[in-house]
Order: C-alpha cells, then structure tokens, then sequence
C-alpha cells in the first residue's frame, strides 16, 4: 500500500506523520529538535518504522514543513516543500472542513489563519516578538519547578487567576517574579500565565481578525487545558483541540506531498546515510552570507544563502 | 572639477544618480556614490544608533559611516514629517562626538520661504554656489527621478514575467552606469529613449489576467530594497506583477499628499503624520484597481505607520482584500520574511478559485 509521509520540523519540536491514500494517519511521532534537525529527523524515521514494521507500507512522497523545511526537504527528496501556514491550514481543513479560525501557538511562533468555505482568506504570525509562545511557557513553568505538562492541570485549579501583564515577556516574567513574592497562590500565577498567553495573543495576532466559530486550537500549546479554558473564555465559543493537533503541519504536509502527485519513492533508511552541513561565510563582498553546503556522504548536494550570484557554489550533477 | 568637496547622501534607492547630478552640476562639487548597503552598514549604523530609534536611522548612520571611509566631507540628511526631521541633527551630534571632521547639510535648517536662509544653508556645501547654476541643474535632477520612478515601476509590472532570469536587472543596471555619467538634458533624453526602448524588448510571458499586489509603508522602509529584504524581487519570482506608488515623484515633486487626504478621507480625516495618509490611499487605491492583497512595509516602531495599520484593516474588511504586515529592524534571517510571503502568495492563489 502507498504511504506518504509528511514531516514538520519546528524550532522546538519535530513532528513526523505517515498516511494513506485516504489520509487515515498510520503512524506518527513527536519529539524534540534538540537544536538538531537532521539528528531529530534520524530518531524520528526510526520512530516511525518501527511503528510500521510488518504493514506492508511503501513511501512514495514526503512532504516537509516548519522552519527547517528546506534542509530536511533536501535531506528526504521531498517533493513538496511547504511553508508552515498553509501546511497547517490544509491539515485543518482535511480534519475539520468546516472550521472559520485555527489558532496555532507553537514553541516560537503563533499564527492565526481565518478561513472561508475550505479557503485560507487571511492570517497573521508574529513577527518580532516570541511573548506568549511556547518557549515562553515552558521557561516559567521551569522557574515556577513544575513541569511543562501538568502546567494546564494545575491552572484549572485556580479559582482566582493572578493578573499578569501581558504585553512583552519580559515584563510578564518580571511581574510574576514579583506577584510569587507578595504571596499569590502558585496555581493562580500559572492560570493567570495561561491568561496573559491568550491575551497577548489575542491583542497581537488575532488583532482585527474575524474570529468566528468553528475555532480550533493547534500547536505544541493546545495541548495546554489552562490556555484552552482561557482562550474560551476570552472570546466566549467553545474552542476545538484535535487530539493530532500537535501533528497538524506534518500532516498537512503529507497532505500536500500526497496531492502533488509527484511521486519519489522513500526509504527509511535515510536515517542511516551521514549527512552534514557546513557553513562559511563568503568573503566576496561585506554582505558576509552565510552559505550553508549538505553533504551526502561525501557529496554535496545543495547550498544556499547567497544573495548574489558571486557567492554561488557549484552543485556537481 | 577644483573642488575639494566629497559630498554624500546615504544610500536610498537609486536615487544616488540624481544627487550626483545636482551636486556636480548644480553645486560644482564632487559626489560621492554611497557604498552599497550591507550587512556590515547595518552592524555599524546600529552599533551607533540609538537602540529604539526607526531602522531608517541605522541605515543612515551605516551609510555615513561607510561614505566617511570612503573619503566623504559632505554629508547632508532631508527633512520629514516625523522623527525625520530630527535626523539631521542627531546624526551629526552623534558623528561628531565619534571625532569625525565634515560638513553637515542638514535641510530641515533650511526655511524654504526665505532665499537667504536657502542660500546659507547652500554654502555649507559650496561658500561660491551659485543660485543660477543650482536653478539651471534642477530641472534636469528632476527629470532624472521622474525617469527612475517611471523605469522602476515599468519593472514592478513585469519583472515577474522575463523569461530569461535576471534580464530585467542587466539591462537597468547597465542604464544606471550610464545614468551616472550624463553631462546634461540632451545625454538624459537620449539614454531615456534608449533604454525605455531596451527594457520593452526583454522577452516576458505576462498574461492577460495576473496576481497583482500592492506595497504600501514609510518612506525608506518601501523603497529601499535592502530594508526591505529585497521583498520586490522575492515577490516577483511568485510571477506576480508589483504595484507601488511611494516614490520622489508622487511624494515631492507632485506631491499627492492632498489628493491622499481626500482619498483616504472615510478612514482617517486627520493628518496621519509622515507617510500615514499616502498609506492609507494607496492602499484604498490598489484596492480599487483590483489588486489580490496589499503588503505594509514598515520600520519598527514607526508612529505613523502603526497608526494606519487598524485603519489598512478597516479597508481590508471593506474591499475584501487580504493586509499583510511586516516590521523590520536590524534582525537579518530571511526565513520567517520568506515563509509569510510564501504563505501570502498561497493564501491569494486560493483565493481565486473560491
């Protein structure tokens, strides 16, 4: 039977999913990048054979998303290589066709996507500024010595969230240093942190935009129950968290990679083949880029990051 | 030429062809061509800048950097409707408490209703300028941005399409080498015909119906490409065609800022400050023109610019046309510029089979 795989590659975590032909998923996969996408995509090919060991699965597309979506994408012989927004947009909608808004908040970015009839119409995604994005939470979590995962428990808890400013991360932060100290209750900081994520995100992303139910929640963070209750209450629908939607990009993308009708046939034993990266600055002129070279083996296989010509290498066919 | 005067303005578009003239012509000193902008103009105008000052600053200072090295003397900043008009003056605090030596041509000193205040602040470049030489030399300065504006934007409509890659930039730089050197009208008018006859031969494969987009934003942030991210040519390689209206001839020399507040006048009846109303009516105007979205430049933290951006939403909800915003400072990773384009173009393509 034909699979494809789509594979999702996030600043924090990497998210890998395989489907068939009728996007039934067959397998999937999350884990941490570690600061190492090629390393985190090995662990995960072996991940996902493994899960397919004796179903009688053939690769035939990949598809790869999120922000190193060009390296894996040359590392896999994807034949779709997506941006992150649509990726998701499309695995939402494949799920959920009737779905108006999809608020995404992963480790460090958050976007939202407004959608008509099955059509992404409009979206934001922050642009400078990580506040109120996973890494965000996890670092408080961290300091507050509770773990990234009971964080949504343990604010359902509270019957009285502390307010937390929630403009910038850095006054967040320093606000709830300060609200510990006067002696609020741990479980109303950490509701009151999940409201301040919503509320940030709700006064940057989502300004101006057409929030309309259906709404489904997605990214890293939705797995959050204090940031879903806060977000209902804020914009007063009930909000949808998929029980894949930490897995929405990959499998939007496999999605894609399946509908291109490109096939390139895929074996998982890409996780064995030695692949790196370098690096070096081109000293041609003072632009300095920094030009990065795959190798496969001993091959090189693509570059990029030159803004000019001149700093152009060479890919031997 | 005698004179022993470098005189430069910071890099900004192309317009480096029409101040060489001016001040060549016009002045009788020597110009300066401003150095590219890089990477390395960008660390040092920041490094020198005042932190949460407009990236425009940065970029000046980088410049003026770069032009002192170069052996620069004469440095000169424009006045504005916004922070701009405080440039001049920081700028030159700043390089002069560095130790550097060189004169500083700040316009917003100059009151423009007053020949003697002109004149004076003239001799700071040139104590001999001669009104009657400068008069002469401006009409042809001028036509020189009018020819730039009008050759760029023809390149906006169809660079998306050449077929041979790069063509389009071979040609107009080729034109912009020759721009440099031209003596006078008769030398421009034939160059112009020339090359307005070059860029019309490239080969391009348009069709009847294409994706257009409009760009919108301040005045340095929109034109100057390096701030930008180059975001024109990442545009055109999605084959859309570009429209963008902010420019020196729509802004100073026939200046549309009345016909902006009338255009605009549903949305904002007040003066927005700097380039805020020219925003808000063209973006009302591609909207019209049936352009598929628009796309705000803007520096970060720029007051006018923010001020527009909930009333670009109100059109955006009017016209039914997607807004995309983009602010830059001195950050550098093109990944997250290129994935929202990307995105954008999706989103548009989409949204033409609904």
């Amino acid at each position: 039977m034909k699979g494809y795989l789509g594979i999702d590659i996030g600043s924090i975590s990497t998210k890998g999913v395989v489907i068939d032909k009728d996007n039934n998923i067959l397998a999937s996969e999350y884990l941490w990048t570690e600061g190492d996408p090629m390393g985190a995509v090995k662990k995960l090919l072996k991940v996902l054979e493994k899960q397919l060991d004796g179903k009688d699965i053939e690769i035939v597309a990949v598809g790869t998303t999120g922000s190193a979506r060009k390296l894996i994408g040359v590392m896999t012989g994807a034949v779709t290589v997506k941006n992150e927004i649509t990726a998701h947009a499309i695995g939402t909608t494949t799920l959920h066709p009737d779905v108006k808004t999809i608020f995404e908040i992963g480790g460090q970015d958050s976007k939202i996507i407004i959608i008509e009839n099955g059509f992404v119409v409009d979206y934001a995604m922050n642009t400078l500024c990580a506040a109120g994005t996973g890494s965000f939470l996890s670092s408080q979590a961290h300091r507050l010595g509770v773990s990234v995962e009971q964080f949504g428990e343990i604010a359902l808890t509270s019957k009285n969230p502390t307010n937390i400013a929630a403009r910038c991360t850095v006054f967040a932060e320093s606000d709830l240093v300060h609200k510990a100290q006067i002696g609020h209750k741990k479980e109303d900081i950490i509701a009151g942190l999940c409201k301040a994520v919503v509320t940030n995100y709700l006064n940057n992303i989502g300004k101006g935009k057409k929030i309309s139910a259906p709404i489904v929640f997605q990214g890293g963070v939705s797995k959050n129950v204090g940031v879903k209750k806060a977000f209902e209450d804020a914009v007063g629908q009930e909000v949808i968290v998929d029980k894949n939607g930490h897995l929405m990009g990959a499998f939007g993308v496999a999605v894609l990679a399946k509908q291109s009708g490109k096939e390139n046939k895929f074996s998982f034993d890409t996780a064995e083949i030695n692949f790196k990266t370098t690096g070096f600055e081109c000293p041609k002129c003072a632009n300095h880029c920094e030009i990065i070279c795959v190798f496969k083996g001993d091959k090189l296989i693509d570059s990029w990051g030159n803004k000019c010509d001149n700093g152009a290498v060479k890919i031997p066919k | 030429m005698e004179s022993d005067v470098y005189a430069c303005f910071p890099q900004w578009a192309n317009y480096s062809c029409a101040f060489r003239f001016i001040f060549e012509k016009g002045f009788e000193v020597n110009y300066l061509t401003p150095p590219p902008i890089t990477k390395r103009t960008l660390e040092i105008g920041s490094k020198i800048s005042p932190d949460y000052v407009c990236a425009p600053f940065k970029y000046c200072m980088g410049c003026y950097i770069e032009a002192l090295e170069a052996g620069a003397n004469c440095l000169m900043q424009i006045f504005g409707a916004c922070r701009l008009n405080y440039y001049g003056e920081l700028a030159e605090q700043i390089l002069r408490d560095m130790g550097y030596k060189f004169n500083f041509f700040n316009m917003a000193n100059i009151d423009f209703k007053s020949p003697k205040s002109i004149l004076e602040n003239f001799k700071v470049i040139n104590p001999n300028a001669s009104l009657v030489k400068i008069g002469m030399a401006l009409p042809v300065t001028i036509k020189i941005v009018k020819t730039l504006d009008k050759f760029e934007d023809f390149i906006r409509h169809n660079v998306g399409f050449e077929i041979n890659d790069g063509e389009f930039d071979k040609v107009y730089k080729e034109f912009l080498e020759k721009l440099n050197k031209i003596n006078n009208k008769k030398e421009l008018k034939r160059l112009n015909k020339e090359y307005w006859k070059k860029l019309h031969q490239i080969p391009i494969n348009k069709p009847d119906k294409t994706i257009k987009v409009g760009l919108v934003g301040d005045y340095y942030t929109v034109q100057e490409p390096f701030s930008n991210y180059f975001m024109e040519k990442e545009l055109a390689k999605f084959g859309m065609e570009i429209y963008r209206e902010m420019n020196l001839t729509n802004t100073i020399i026939h200046s549309k800022f009345k016909k902006s507040l009338k255009t605009g006048k549903k949305y904002a009846k007040h003066n927005l400050g700097a380039t805020g109303n020219y925003t808000v009516a063209e973006a009302i105007k591609f909207a019209k023109a049936g352009a598929s979205g628009i796309i705000q430049v803007k520096s970060f933290g720029c007051m006018p610019e923010i001020d527009t951006m909930p009333i670009l939403q109100n059109v955006s909800k009017d016209y039914n046309i997607p807004v995309l915003h983009f602010s830059f400072d001195s950050q550098t990773s093109e990944t997250g510029v290129k994935t929202r384009l990307e995105a954008f173009y999706d989103m548009i393509e989409a949204r033409k089979h609904k």
